[in-house]
């Protein structure tokens, strides 16, 4: 199908800048695209109506934001690729996103905790993008934040709310913070240092209403961006690439 | 003018009964009964099409399978609030559907197969469900009647997209073709058993039409669906699985043959291929998510606690 969003390249770049804007926008595609997929299994599996309902707009927007990084990298790129192509005939090894987005949901609390991390992530990320050079990724950016902003508002609330509920809900949401901590430091690598204060600030101002504790091992797992993954990223992959693998070439 | 002359009186001048009207206590059940199994339909329904969620073979499918689900989950909502406006709370029909003593349409105990499952449940199942529907816009309950307004448009825009996605099938490969057509085998014959049963055989479809809850009979809808619906088999190249359907001049109808009826009181008594499965998905996550309800309702008595002190 078409899709709406065309591309305005910044002018006089080189070869290599366009190469490495095209690795950029295809790891933060490769993000949204995953997260959506993942938020994707959730639909009618929550505490209630409601939850599912905000669970399947969260992953609307993120494949909204995949969908547009996506085409844009294909235009970029020259080669006639589509925001299918690069989604569904991309292998594990060529996917640059984040590890922490390819983790399973578990419970409601680890997804919401996976959430809050990313979201506030998101937040800065997207700040900064909005006033890319490239007007089409600073426009992406522009409408991401605006989601970004409520899908902060969502997770953050519902650790916070898990947090201070009850013991159960406490010790489940402290589990999530202690399995999904190590994915963490992975956000800020390289240019994306200038994210983390403003990210911690956030965090810790949810985890002080929350009553959680940032977990004391330092051990952090890191490669996504390197195509270097855990083993869970295979089988969504799988999944998700299931029907263009099986029926090549043809039209849905 | 007795309460029941007066309320019988608003129904045959076509005004609304409200929630603060008097109204027979008969009138109150057959509603309740009938708005709750609407609502869970929506939300039972849910379950086969999000099972394609994460395999739609395009970005583009996958967004608009998305969107539709959570079209579902909303309907599921208005009309659990139309049900509520007669006294009975959401979670006490939800513990109803649980256990079994509450239905849901029988459609969604069978099972999506293949991803043109996901067009024919829009064409067939939506479009059924629209022919079923659109009378309720002009049901004498008003809060039934208006949340049935903004259903039928989102079912209209449903039924449109499956359709759109089958003529893609259609004219694409003869494996999407095929696929197409084992579709259509497998939904026509459970899409015409959920106009109920014939007529003669129908238990509330008597008062219900006095009432004004229902203005067509099972018979006379099933008749409208068939009649568009060929056409449309027709326009797509797709045979419908019928060796007795044939047009008759002397009607102006289609002629069909007969629904097996023993497969559908099976399907209705809880014995069809999905039933255990889909009740037990929804219980599931319903006893999952009782610690998050529990945790959302602690924290929000603390909060209030912390406000007043």
């Amino acid at each position: 199908m078409t899709n709406q969003i065309t591309s305005t390249a910044p002018q006089g770049t080189s070869p290599a800048d366009a190469g490495d804007r095209i690795t950029t926008l295809l790891a933060h595609a490769d993000d949204n695209m995953v997260l959506a997929q993942r938020l994707g299994e959730l639909i009618s599996n929550t505490a209630e109506l409601e939850i599912d309902i905000a669970l399947g707009n969260k992953a609307l927007d993120h494949l909204g934001v995949a969908r547009a990084l996506y085409t844009h990298a294909g235009s970029t790129e020259g080669e006639g690729r589509t925001e299918d192509d690069l989604a569904m005939f991309r292998t594990e090894r060529d996917y640059t996103n984040l590890l922490l987005v390819e983790q399973p949901n578990g419970d409601f609390a680890h997804t919401m905790v996976l959430q809050l991390f990313f979201d506030a992530y998101q937040m800065e990320l997207w700040k900064d993008l909005s006033g890319s050079p490239d007007l089409t990724l600073g426009g992406i950016a522009a409408k991401a934040l605006k989601e970004a902003t409520y899908h902060l508002r969502f997770s953050s609330g519902w650790v916070i709310r898990l947090g201070d509920g009850t013991e159960e809900s406490h010790h489940r949401v402290q589990d999530g913070v202690d399995a999904l901590w190590r994915y963490t430091s992975e956000m800020f690598e390289g240019a994306a240092e200038k994210y983390r204060s403003a990210w911690t600030t956030s965090i810790e101002a949810a985890f002080v209403d929350a009553n959680l504790e940032i977990p004391s091992d330092p051990y952090q797992r890191t490669g996504g961006r390197g195509g270097f993954h855990t083993e869970h990223l295979g089988f969504l992959l799988a999944e998700m690439q299931w029907m263009q693998r099986s029926y090549p070439g043809l039209q849905w | 003018m007795s309460p029941e002359e007066q309320f019988q009186a608003i129904v045959d001048a076509e005004d609304k009964i409200e929630p603060s009207d008097w109204m027979p206590e008969g009138y109150r059940q057959t509603l309740i009964r009938q708005i709750a199994q609407h609502a869970h339909s929506e939300v039972i329904g849910m379950q086969p099409e999000s099972n394609w969620i994460t395999r739609a073979p395009t970005l583009y499918r996958k967004a608009i399978l998305i969107a539709k689900v959570q079209d579902e989950a909303g309907h599921g909502l208005y009309l659990y609030s139309a049900a509520e406006t007669l006294g009975v709370g959401r979670d006490e029909m939800q513990e109803l559907l649980h256990q079994g003593k509450h239905k849901y349409s029988s459609i969604f105990n069978y099972p999506t197969l293949s991803w043109a499952d996901m067009g024919t449940i829009g064409w067939l199942v939506d479009g059924a469900a629209i022919t079923n529907q659109v009378m309720l816009t002009r049901c004498s309950y008003g809060p039934y009647a208006r949340a049935m307004v903004r259903i039928c448009k989102e079912e209209s825009f449903h039924q449109r997209q499956g359709y759109e996605l089958l003529i893609r099938l259609c004219q694409g490969s003869a494996s999407q073709k095929a696929m197409a057509q084992d579709s259509i085998n497998r939904w026509w014959w459970p899409a015409l058993m959920m106009f109920g049963p014939h007529d003669g055989d129908s238990t509330h479809t008597e008062q219900s039409m006095k009432w004004k809850i229902k203005r067509v009979t099972n018979d006379d809808l099933r008749q409208q669906f068939v009649d568009m619906t060929v056409r449309q088999a027709d326009y797509l190249g797709l045979e419908v699985p019928d060796p007795d359907l044939r047009w008759n001049e002397e009607r102006g109808h289609y002629d069909f043959g007969d629904i097996d009826w023993e497969e559908f009181w099976r399907v209705v008594k809880g014995n069809g291929p999905m039933n255990r499965e889909r009740v037990a998905h929804k219980v599931k996550a319903w006893d999952d998510g009782a610690w998050v309800r529990e945790a959302a309702m602690a924290h929000a008595a603390k909060e209030e606690a912390r406000s007043a002190a």
